[in-house]
């Protein structure tokens, strides 16, 4: 009962939050609401026993894609109403293939409903083993059959990385940046030294 | 008792949201971001469910790379913003062909 409750209240929410992303007029509430979402979601999955997933989503959306997000709105200084010119011209094809969309996707889990559709069994290579908790299940799985496709998923990431640095990196002139190879060509000799003159007596340099 | 088909119906009323936030906002790149992280939002719910209905874990570590690729898309889409605006003063997506070479 209460699971049924939960349910209903994180898609409820989920899919108002994800409505108001798309239709509010400023982007800074848009961003709001699609963290919303995100929390709605991870509520979701946790209900399906998908611990890690769900905190993964709080983590990795929360904590850095919507940041980074509400930073770019934040930052560029932007007039968002010009913007939403067209808006209402575009509202009535977005809403058809919307529907149509819709449709077919209702079509499809009618289908699926009445029977015609068999999902397939798995295999249950990848089942979690008795006893196992979802976490420990998982990175049993991704340390040993899906190494090579979890190092992939962080070289994207380091691509990802780099590419955002070298895309937004700029070199001001005017401003004096550090050279490193004239630090380390640097002698002791040619160093500050730290004399304490008596008084009177001037410093030679 | 829910079942996995009302995962797969808040999965796909979440994804034509996506599409949709695709069409209404075709000259805010920053909420056509949003949208389709949302797309790979309504993706990764339905992974993660049917994962969770048939008792088989790969589907949450496929997840687990969409998220990554997300992230990436996310950043690197930002960054572009980013330098874009730096040089034109807007991100209206109108004009963006003036980017080519």
């Amino acid at each position: 009962m209460i699971q049924t409750i939960a349910f209903y209240l994180f898609a409820v929410l989920t899919i108002a939050s994800a409505a108001a992303t798309i239709l509010s007029r400023n982007p800074v509430h848009s961003v709001l609401f699609l963290i919303l979402a995100f929390f709605n979601a991870a509520g979701l999955m946790v209900l399906t026993g998908a611990e890690f997933i769900a905190m993964l989503l709080v983590i990795v959306y929360v904590g850095a894609v919507a940041v980074l997000f509400l930073f770019v709105v934040m930052m560029l200084d932007i007039d968002f109403a010009e913007l939403r010119a067209g808006f209402v011209k575009n509202f009535p094809l977005g809403m058809l293939v919307a529907v149509v969309l819709l449709a077919e996707m209702v079509l499809g889990i009618g289908a699926y409903k009445a029977g015609a559709l068999d999902l397939g069994t798995p295999d249950g290579t990848a089942a979690t083993p008795a006893g196992a908790s979802n976490v420990e299940a998982i990175g049993g799985l991704m340390y040993s059959r899906y190494l090579f496709l979890f190092e992939a998923a962080g070289l994207i990431l380091l691509v990802a990385m780099v590419g955002a640095i070298v895309l937004t990196h700029r070199q001001r002139s005017g401003t004096r940046g550090q050279k490193i190879s004239k630090q380390n060509a640097r002698r002791p000799d040619e160093a500050t030294v730290n004399v304490k003159p008596e008084v009177g007596k001037g410093v030679s340099l | 008792m829910i079942g996995v088909e009302h995962y797969v119906v808040v999965s796909s009323i979440l994804f034509v949201l996506g599409v949709l936030g695709i069409f209404l906002n075709r000259k805010n790149v920053i909420v056509l971001l949003m949208a389709i992280e949302l797309i790979l939002l309504a993706v990764n719910i339905n992974l993660v469910a049917f994962s969770a209905f048939l008792h088989d874990l790969t589907g949450q570590i496929f997840a687990m790379f969409v998220l990554t690729v997300a992230a990436g898309e996310a950043a690197v889409g930002l960054a572009i913003l980013v330098i874009y605006f730096r040089r034109r003063g807007s991100i209206a997506v109108d004009d963006v062909n003036r980017m080519k070479g």
